[in-house]
């Protein structure tokens, strides 16, 4: 501990500073490169591996399986709809996945028993899901409703609280950045899209601003009295605040994805495919990039878009003639004294 | 500064969350004791196991289905599952748009068919009533004297619709004891043999009735009202009205013109002739069967006899929205098994406690004694949010699902969050040179507000979610939301009274070095530093001035000691060759 507090003594005192503002080009630029790849690889791909929930179907899990192979389930589908060509998964340990075209109520029926019998389980551990070929299509619009209503009432909220629409703008480019990479990375990993996916998702967004709020409140204490101050340029304050707040944003997102993990773990490793690992999926991938997002992007946004304000690069004037005139200082004091 | 002052009201703040826990505990225990509760929460289909539907309402043409007719829709749901003889069926509707209905075990295709299909009303008039139980085998007609029909009927009140076959069924038909499973529907170009069901004021009685004559689409409208008496006041007998559209006024009138003759010719209201019924039949189940006691010209007959309020409410209600020909589109469906439900929560029961032994490990690491606070902190919140959901579930009939569940992990980490806001302020506080107690309230100060904002994110984002999102994402935003709330109660009720309490300690206020607020660690220029210690002189006069002047105090405010010997460091920096291009960085 005692280094990491070290760690952040010296960032809170300036003592050691990372440019987070100043290199602001290079960070927009990789944002804007990974933005680019994010909306092109699902292009390139043909768009996202969408879940059952979304492409309409049936589907099957079977628990406690005697034997876990996939043959085994295909032959039971078979045995009832000749022509369907199923995916059977071993999703974890001794569960197993299967998933059809849409079926009617007594196909559903004949498979399940088929599966039961097939797999050695009783009627208790046959799960049967059937989902119609709408649901996906009202899935997705209500997420863009959520989507942009979140967006437009936290845009509100944050201009209110902060009360400048620039740090809003700021924040919400934040997001929308965590936004494109995380739905990026989940068309590059191929990891199947599902409506508890979406949720993850939609919880990124609001952690990313969550995140993006407490930066952005130290921001503004620190930028408070800037219009008197020659201390710093408004692009070095933004910077300290930022650094100063960068052990709470380590550790915040470390408390934060710890439990993510914990899911993540639980849900992926024992459970297989389901709720429990689509929702923390999400959010892990989310959760890492809304904390760097705010760290390049949204605080450097916010410098670049203030500082062309008349009175702030008369205040970076100030500040660069103090410090003129300080190292003149220095300099005629030097050889006074030599 | 009031030192002795504040330690009362933090006291009394810490006694108040007492009184509220306690509160809501006994409320439950109440309820548990009366029976009517559970120390657990209910849990959803997906952790205890059974079959889920999400069905949209598909209306017959193009029209937009409102919210009143969804909950109409449900009401007919409802009372279709229950008489099919389905216990604990939960039927909701959700973001006004859809139909969730969740039943235990697996429905059959019957329960299945009967959950879909439209509602359908329509007007029969009555041929034959008798009392609901079944004809005993031996009283039965002998086959020999089974009505056979000679000629076709000429209207819908014609006997001569009763053929042998009817005859025989309705005998067998016994409405006392209702079969649970319904069959097909209807023709309603052939008569019908059903049930009026009992209700606590009459018996069952059993119908055979006419073709339909006229449809539910037909009815326009229906209210209720305390029927008038001849002279205009007001009775106490409650009537219903129906009004009808033109082409059901036209045939309205046509039906009361005949059955109003069978009425007259039995002797008017002395008399019981069933054929001056008509039957109005939902869901080929006679919901009301009157008497047409005149020929109804203008399409707008009333109803009276014998309703309370509430009866007449019902029946108002039924021909209002019973007429809407709703059915269902079933646009999901899990059936998922108890084995399953079961290893989904121990999992998801076992993904939290994981979260929580690292989130405790890692508030210990990074803030030594603190982390207690936290930890304590998150079994505050973990008992109000329990509590909640427990109370919840006894009073709004909620239920906790695996998506719940996966809420209440995620949750975990954001209410840790607020205490590293707050617990990094005072770091910060510290870090300037105050002592433990100022620093607790100044950092409080700060925190507060970023607590509060950012928590308004938080719950921004939970109302959206439940609000427009399906399926099962309403678990999740609900049980986000409701530990956001209660985050912000122990952060305000419970960790920042505590900490007050504990900056007067010995062991947190002196900075012991496993408090996590070792201002020496921390970095920290004391303002004073005891045993006759002198400040040297790097360590800045100016806070003897800050200490007294107001004026310093704001100079104070803008640069903190650390910020002048850095500020100074670089003073000196920039007169060597480096320049000042370095500063900053």
């Amino acid at each position: 501990m005692s280094s990491f507090a070290k760690f952040g003594n010296e960032l809170y005192t300036g003592k050691r500073s990372y440019d987070f503002v100043g290199a602001k080009k290079i960070w927009f630029t990789v944002a804007a490169i990974a933005v680019a790849l994010s909306i092109l690889i699902p292009v390139v791909k043909g768009g996202f591996n969408l879940g059952i929930e979304f492409r309409g179907g049936s589907e099957f899990t079977v628990s406690n399986v005697k034997t876990t192979e996939s043959a085994v389930g295909e032959k039971a589908v078979h045995d009832v709809v000749p022509g369907s060509v199923p995916r059977v998964a071993n999703v974890a340990g001794t569960t197993m996945r299967i998933q059809t075209d849409k079926l009617s109520d007594d196909e559903t029926l004949k498979i399940k028993e088929g599966l039961t019998k097939a797999y050695g389980v009783t009627d208790n551990e046959v799960t049967s899901t059937f989902v119609g070929p709408t649901w996906g299509a009202d899935v997705t619009k209500q997420a863009l409703i959520g989507l942009v209503v979140f967006v437009a009432l936290a845009t509100v909220l944050m201009a209110l609280y902060f009360r400048t629409w620039k740090m809003s703008l700021s924040a919400i480019v934040g997001m929308l950045v965590t936004m494109f990479i995380t739905a990026g990375v989940y068309a590059l990993s191929d990891f199947e899209v599902t409506p508890s996916a979406i949720i993850g998702f939609l919880t990124v967004l609001s952690y990313s601003l969550y995140d993006t709020v407490v930066v952005f409140d130290k921001i503004r204490e620190n930028t408070a009295d800037i219009d008197t101050s020659s201390r710093r340029t408004f692009g070095e304050e933004v910077n300290l605040a930022v650094n100063q707040t960068l052990v709470r944003s380590i550790n915040t997102m470390m408390v934060a994805i710890l439990p993510v993990g914990a899911i993540l773990f639980i849900g992926a490793g024992l459970l297989g495919a389901g709720t429990l690992r689509d929702l923390s999926l999400a959010l892990f991938v989310g959760i890492l990039i809304g904390t760097a997002a705010t760290i390049f992007i949204a605080a450097p946004m916010y410098a670049w878009l203030r500082q062309g304000e008349a009175p702030l690069v008369k205040q970076a004037q100030r500040v660069k003639q103090r410090r003129v005139d300080a190292a003149a200082k220095a300099a005629a004091a030097e050889p006074a004294k030599a | 500064m009031a030192r002795t002052g504040r330690k009362k009201p933090s006291l009394r703040v810490l006694v108040w969350l007492g009184v509220i826990l306690a509160a809501m505990t006994a409320v439950l225990a109440g309820g548990t004791m009366s029976g009517v509760a559970s120390w657990s929460p209910k849990l959803a289909l997906d952790l205890e196991g059974g079959t889920q539907m999400i069905l949209a309402p598909k209306v017959e043409g193009n029209s937009d289905i409102n919210e009143e007719q969804l909950n109409q829709a449900v009401a007919i749901i409802r009372q279709r599952v229950d008489g099919s003889g389905v216990a604990e069926a939960e039927i909701s509707t959700q973001s006004g748009r859809n139909v969730v209905v969740s039943l235990p075990g697996t429905p059959s295709t019957e329960t299945r068919a009967l959950i879909q299909a439209s509602a359908d009303m329509n007007f029969r008039p009555v041929l034959v009533t008798g009392a609901g139980a079944a004809v005993p085998a031996a009283q039965r007609t002998p086959a020999a004297q089974l009505p056979k029909p000679t000629a076709k009927p000429t209207n819908a009140s014609d006997s001569n619709w009763i053929t042998a076959d009817i005859q025989k069924q309705f005998e067998a038909l016994d409405c006392d004891h209702p079969a649970q499973e319904k069959q097909e529907r209807s023709d309603p170009a052939k008569p019908l043999v059903t049930c009026e069901p009992a209700t606590d004021k009459t018996p069952a009685i059993k119908y055979i009735l006419g073709p339909v004559e006229v449809k539910g689409v037909e009815i326009q409208g229906s209210t209720f009202q305390l029927q008038q008496g001849a002279q205009g006041a007001v009775t106490n007998e409650w009537a219903v009205n129906i009004q009808f559209n033109a082409e059901g006024t036209a045939k309205f009138k046509t039906v009361t013109e005949r059955l109003n003759q069978f009425y007259v010719a039995a002797g008017g209201e002395t008399g019981s002739d069933p054929k001056s019924q008509f039957a109005i039949v939902l869901d080929d189940q006679v919901i009301s069967a009157p008497r047409s006691q005149a020929v109804i010209t203008d399409g707008r007959p009333q109803i009276t006899g014998g309703f309370t309020e509430k009866s007449a409410k019902a029946l108002s209600d039924q021909l209002r929205f019973g007429a809407l020909p709703i059915s269902f589109d079933i646009q999901s469906e899990q059936q998922i098994s108890a084995t399953l439900g079961g290893e989904q929560l121990r999992m998801g029961l076992l993904a939290g406690l994981i979260g929580l032994l690292l989130v405790v490990v890692y508030s210990l690491f990074q803030y030594r004694a603190l982390g207690f606070v936290t930890i304590f902190s998150l079994v505050v919140a973990g008992a109000l949010t329990y509590l909640a959901i427990a109370i919840l579930g006894w009073t709004e009939n909620y239920r906790l699902s695996l998506a719940g569940v996966a809420g209440l992990i995620v949750a975990i980490g954001q209410t840790a969050d607020s205490f590293i806001v707050y617990f990094e302020r005072i770091r910060d506080e510290l870090r300037e040179g105050r002592g433990l107690v100022s620093a607790v309230e100044n950092g409080w100060k700060r925190a507060k507000r970023t607590v509060l904002a950012s928590k308004a994110v938080n719950l921004l984002a939970a109302l959206v979610l439940y609000f427009v999102a399906v399926g099962n994402v309403r678990g999740f935003a609900f049980t986000l939301g409701l530990t956001a709330i209660a985050d912000l109660i122990v952060v305000f009720m419970f960790t920042h009274p505590t900490l007050q309490q504990l900056a007067r300690t010995r062991f947190f206020g002196e900075g012991h070095k496993f408090s996590g607020l070792d201002p020496e660690r921390l970095g920290a220029v004391p303002l004073y530093r005891g045993a006759g210690r002198l400040r040297s002189p790097e360590d800045k006069p100016s806070v003897v001035r800050a200490k007294n002047t107001g004026a310093a105090a704001e100079a104070e405010r803008r640069m903190t000691i650390a910020e002048r010997r850095r500020a100074e460091q670089q003073e000196q920096l920039a007169g060597s060759s480096k320049g000042p291009a370095k500063e900053g960085k």
